[in-house]
């Protein structure tokens, strides 16, 4: 092993850092450019849409709304993408009806972008506006399970077993609305070519998806058109579904005949998908020494009138914890607002965020200390599936985080300032350990070097990385042979990027295709080597570019110049592992926070973070520890800062900028510590790793929450926790 | 955004009179150029005074000249008022951001617009963006609203952190008025929105902006400007206080304490001040100060906090003034 384990640096750095890393913006063919109108109510419909002065204004090349959407937009056409949830998906232009604020009504192409915007603001639209509710709060009565995937199965005798609790608890938490806000905005950049042909840039999660849709609605296929990503600026779920950028410049070049590039503005990143609003009922009950009897978790969520978006947020509370009488129920309700879509850790951060809060509410209750609360009510299998883990090794993470954060002797650690009250506390964390099916091609040049493709992303996590490192290792040459190529429907299948599950699938298809490129060139070799003809495959090497036999090395290269085109280029599929049937994998996590307070003032501060994972085998700690500090930077965000604040009087984002939309900022930032522990794991998948680009945010806010009581006796049960709630407490 | 005109003044333009009415001036445009994005300002022209000469900090008895022109950043830094204005640059330094405020301009900052969420969204109603729509803010989202000097028409801050410093100093403000320099103490630059929230201040249109004249006394003893905010830098202030003092054998020779974040202007009472002149510096005293300083505080819904918090945070400014750490 010479490089998975190792802190490699990001084989993109050099080329981000100079900006020579082209995202789907950087493309600089000759484009017309694209501006959204949006409405300015969010039900009812357009009576009137007036483009005149918008079409006479200098550099306008078309505008599109639903009064000339092409016909053919409009029949038999299917607006979903691979991850539309049930429901109708939004149809840009379809028709005049107005489904949420900030809707696109209207589509201005010109010259340059401050045309387009400008022009857009000379168009004139009536509406007829309908009465609404839209606040979540406003909307609960519609609520029904009706909508939401059912959850895992209850199971025992939740009501008696509450009932017969010495201690219990019913809480209500509530997490506001949070956007995604990646530093790139969303953007799409389509070349029309003479033959009527397109390359789409698209930001996206998994170019699949961008084509699929763009094969349902505008009707083109792989043949037509080939969709690229070589970079991503960030995404954390809002690039898992094409957004409306796509469609748009789309609509154009086919419309217009010509390059047509769409950039959302930072305003615009607030009008579609963000993950949503949430109530959770927790009733939790446990026995006098601490053993948890009855545990129920409830939770509504909001969702848009038109799709049925839903999260897995509550089966979590039927797993982490050892308990024979669970009830679960997920609730969903409409609102006047565009669907919300996934966002780093889906559902898993938000159900966590209420147990965990909920835990250390009934641990306190019953006189425990917190940490020794969880060990007590520990669990080595998955009591929702019946199955055993591929591995689980939490119960170390808790005993190397109470060492690195001195949890025992933690109130010997504050710090005596007189406005200050300091507190600690704790949450575990966990995230799915999946694999899902991946394809890749490898073939080799006659320098020897490398090229593997997959149509995977790489979203900021590292993927080229990573898939360099893990083929390097495999096929015994440096990383500098390896070109590892993403992001392009012509690549084979990958699936897209998210769930924390690329390194598990892509990774696993590229060590498997590398290893296919083994048993090639050594029958080659073989081949073309009538001494060797006898020697069994285990008794070969492969390192330095070279394969070795007794002392003997033959260079790849050399050996390749007999072998034919075609032997040189391997195709591979990978599917999951067969652990990914018969155990559950997940990864896991405990996070330990200090918290200072303001008595008189409020103001709440994060001056330490620890976090220890159990994630499998580490492919790369550099890029793992990143993810790790981005998520959990996030989770501070989450649980202090971010507020979509949605005046639900008119169904409309009031902070949708950075000035107001508060995402942590450095200064926020004080000392965090991340490690793992070493796990083994030979059932999750051949490479045993788990992806972590999503565990670090599962637990934080609770963790900040249980903290903020530790140090003032108040439980603030909402998200964000702001000064204002630690006054009103 | 709107097309619009642009002219990069000189001083010449400034001596043959060229007028400055029909122009909206633009310095470093950090506040400005977002909201033409926006669509908030739309003016036809721009005037440029980047290249006027208002780019110099003078020193004189009477107290430090600030030009107009000279950068937050570079006035926070200049030694001259971080020995003996201390309160002002921290002031500047507790906003926005390095790269804002190594762009933004004295004069500019002076005359910085609301952050209020519907003046900025020109979808909503909003009175001091187009007067007679209504005040979204004052049954909406009000949490960065003012408690103090409201109006049924307008609840709308004024953001700046520097102002607040300058008010407690009690600057004084150049301003070239046809072809002429009046001066205009520092409370009266900025008003309380009334009937006319459409004005901040009580500026003439083609008034500029040359200087900001600080008193001799800086206060470089006892002094304190806290900003609270919703995160650690990068944010407007919720809540702020800048407070100056004097002591002389436990008792206050002077006093002097300005609000942020609480009213359309910076927030200052010089007879409430003027009550506290001989007594002792003590919390009990501070407090009384706070109690009346923010006398008749109103709160709207979600800033309803401003209230206790700005109590809290006037006794500790002052605190913290008297017991420098
Ligand atoms: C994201 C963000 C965060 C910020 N955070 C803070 C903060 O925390 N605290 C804070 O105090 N400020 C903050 N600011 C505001 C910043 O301080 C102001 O934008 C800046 O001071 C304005 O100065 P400028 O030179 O760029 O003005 P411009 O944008 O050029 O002008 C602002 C206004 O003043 C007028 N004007 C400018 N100069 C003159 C003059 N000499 N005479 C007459 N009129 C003039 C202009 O016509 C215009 O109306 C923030 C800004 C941003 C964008
Ligand atoms: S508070 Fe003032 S600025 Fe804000 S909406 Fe009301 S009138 Fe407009």
């Amino acid at each position: 092993m010479l490089n998975i384990g190792n802190k490699q640096k990001r084989v993109d750095g050099p080329q981000k850092v100079t900006g020579k890393a082209t995202y789907a913006a950087d493309i600089t063919s000759q484009f017309y450019h694209a501006y959204v109108l949006q409405s300015t109510i969010a039900c009812g419909s357009i009576t009137a849409i007036d483009t005149s002065a918008a079409e006479a204004f200098e550099g306008v090349k078309g505008i599109f709304t639903h009064k000339n959407l092409p016909e053919r937009l409009k029949n038999k056409v299917d607006y979903t993408d691979p991850l539309s949830p049930p429901g109708k998906p939004f149809r840009p232009f379809y028709n005049d009806k107005i489904l949420y604020n900030g809707q696109p009504i209207a589509l201005v192409v010109a010259q340059t972008f401050e045309q387009a915007r400008y022009a857009s603001k000379l168009i004139k639209v009536t509406y007829e506006e309908k009465k609404f509710k839209g606040s979540l709060s406003e909307n609960l009565k519609n609520a029904s399970a009706d909508r939401a995937p059912e959850p895992a199965s209850n199971r025992g005798d939740f009501k008696k077993a509450f009932k017969n609790s010495d201690y219990t608890i019913i809480r209500e938490y509530r997490q506001s609305r949070n956007y995604h806000n990646p530093m790139e905005p969303h953007a799409t950049s389509v070349e029309y070519k003479s033959d009527g042909s397109l390359v789409v840039y698209d930001k996206i999660q998994g170019v699949a998806s961008s084509l699929k849709y763009l094969n349902g609605v505008f009707g083109l296929g792989a043949d037509t058109v080939q969709v690229k990503s070589d970079f991503v600026g960030g995404a954390f779920g809002s690039g898992l579904r094409p957004q409306y950028q796509l469609f748009m410049a789309t609509l154009a070049a086919l419309e217009l005949n010509h390059n047509v590039q769409m950039v959302m503005t930072r305003a615009q990143m607030f009008s579609f998908g963000y993950r949503p609003e949430v109530i959770h009922t927790m009733k939790l009950g446990c026995s006098n020494d601490g053993i948890l009897q009855a545990l129920s978790h409830k939770t509504v969520g909001e969702t848009s009138t038109f799709e049925d978006f839903n999260e897995t947020i509550v089966d979590w509370s039927g797993l982490l914890y050892k308990c024979e009488n669970v009830n679960l129920e997920y609730e969903l309700t409409p609102v006047q607002s565009y669907t919300p879509l996934d966002m780093r850790a889906p559902g898993g951060v938000s159900g966590v965020y209420a147990l965990e809060c909920a835990i250390d509410e009934l641990a306190h209750e019953a006189g425990i200390d917190p940490l020794e609360f969880r060990r007590k009510n520990y669990v080595d299998y998955d009591q929702n599936e019946d199955k055993p883990f591929t591995s689980k090794e939490l119960m170390a993470c808790y005993a190397r985080c109470e060492e690195v954060f001195g949890w025992k002797n933690r109130k010997d650690l504050s710090k005596t300032e007189p406005h200050l009250l300091t507190g600690y506390g704790m949450a575990t964390g966990s995230w799915e350990a999946l694999q899902q099916p991946a394809s890749v091609s490898l073939s080799m040049n006659e320098e020897g070097t490398f090229t593997i493709k997959c149509a995977t992303a790489d979203i900021g996590t590292g993927t080229y990385t990573v898939m360099s490192q893990i083929a390097a290792d495999k096929l015994g040459v440096s990383i500098e042979k390896i070109k590892f190529m993403l992001g392009d429907t012509a690549f084979p299948d990958s699936p897209i990027e998210g769930g924390s599950w690329t390194v598990s699938s892509v990774g696993s298809a590229v060590a498997s295709v590398c290893e296919k490129f083994k048993y090639r060139i050594a029958d080659v070799w073989k081949r073309n080597n009538p001494d060797y003809q006898a020697v069994a495959f285990g008794d070969i090497s492969f390192q330095k570019g070279k394969l070795e036999y007794r002392s003997k090395a033959f260079s790849f290269t050399e050996i390749m110049q007999q072998a034919s085109k075609e032997e040189l280029s391997i195709a591979h599929s990978e599917s999951p592992a067969e652990g990914q049937n018969t155990h559950s994998g997940y990864a896991h996590c405990c996070v330990m926070v200090e918290v200072t307070v303001d008595k008189d003032l409020g103001i709440i501060k994060v001056p330490r973070l620890v976090n220890v994972s159990a994630a499998g085998k580490i492919i790369n700690p550099k890029t793992a520890e990143n993810q790790l500090l981005g998520s959990m930077v996030w989770g501070l965000g989450m649980a202090l800062r971010e507020e979509g604040m949605v005046d639900t009087r008119y169904g409309r984002v009031m902070n949708a900028n950075f000035a107001e939309y508060h995402i942590a900022v450095n200064a926020d930032i004080h000392d965090i510590h991340t490690e793992f522990v070493e796990e083994k794991d030979d059932k999750v998948n051949p490479l045993g790793a788990k992806g972590v680009g999503e565990l670090g945010i599962v637990g934080l806010a609770a963790a900040i929450s249980n903290a903020i009581f530790d140090a003032t006796g108040k439980r603030l049960r909402k998200l964000p926790m702001l000064l204002d709630d630690v006054l009103e407490a | 955004m709107k097309p619009f005109q642009y002219t990069r003044l000189s001083t010449e333009d400034l001596s043959s009179g060229t007028t400055l009415r029909d122009s909206t001036i633009l310095a470093g445009g950090t506040n400005l150029v977002d909201l033409m994005k926006y669509g908030v300002e739309e003016p036809d022209s721009l005037a440029d005074i980047g290249k006027l000469p208002y780019t110099q900090i003078e020193e004189s008895d009477k107290g430090l000249l600030l030009g107009a022109l000279v950068t937050n950043a570079d006035t926070a830094y200049h030694a001259a008022v971080k020995s003996t204005y201390p309160v002002l640059n921290k002031a500047i330094l507790a906003a926005a951001s390095s790269q804002l405020r190594n762009r933004a301009t004295n004069g500019g900052n002076l005359l910085q617009r609301t952050r209020c969420y519907y003046f900025y969204d020109t979808t909503m109603p909003c009175n001091k963006r187009e007067p007679g729509t209504g005040c979204a803010a004052i049954k909406g989202f009000n949490r960065i609203h003012a408690i103090l000097g409201t109006s049924a028409s307008c609840i709308a801050t004024h953001p700046s952190d520097m102002c607040v410093a300058l008010a407690a100093l009690e600057a004084k403000v150049l301003v070239l008025r046809k072809g002429e320099t009046i001066v205009i103490p520092f409370d009266q630059l900025h008003r309380l929105p009334g009937d006319q929230p459409e004005k901040d201040h009580n500026l003439e249109p083609g008034d500029l902006i040359t200087h900001i004249q600080l008193p001799a006394e800086g206060f470089s003893e006892h002094f304190e400007y806290l900003k609270i905010r919703d995160r650690e830098s990068y944010a407007f202030a919720l809540v702020s206080v800048a407070a100056c003092l004097k002591v002389s054998e436990g008792k206050i020779a002077d006093i002097r304490v300005a609000l942020g974040g609480v009213a359309h202007k910076p927030w200052k009472l010089k007879e409430v001040e003027k009550d506290f002149f001989g007594k002792e510096a003590s919390t009990e005293n501070f407090q009384s100060l706070a109690e009346q300083l923010i006398q008749g505080a109103q709160g709207f819904g979600t800033n309803d906090f401003k209230i206790s918090l700005v109590k809290g945070a006037i006794v500790r400014a002052l605190n913290n003034a008297l017991n420098p750490s």
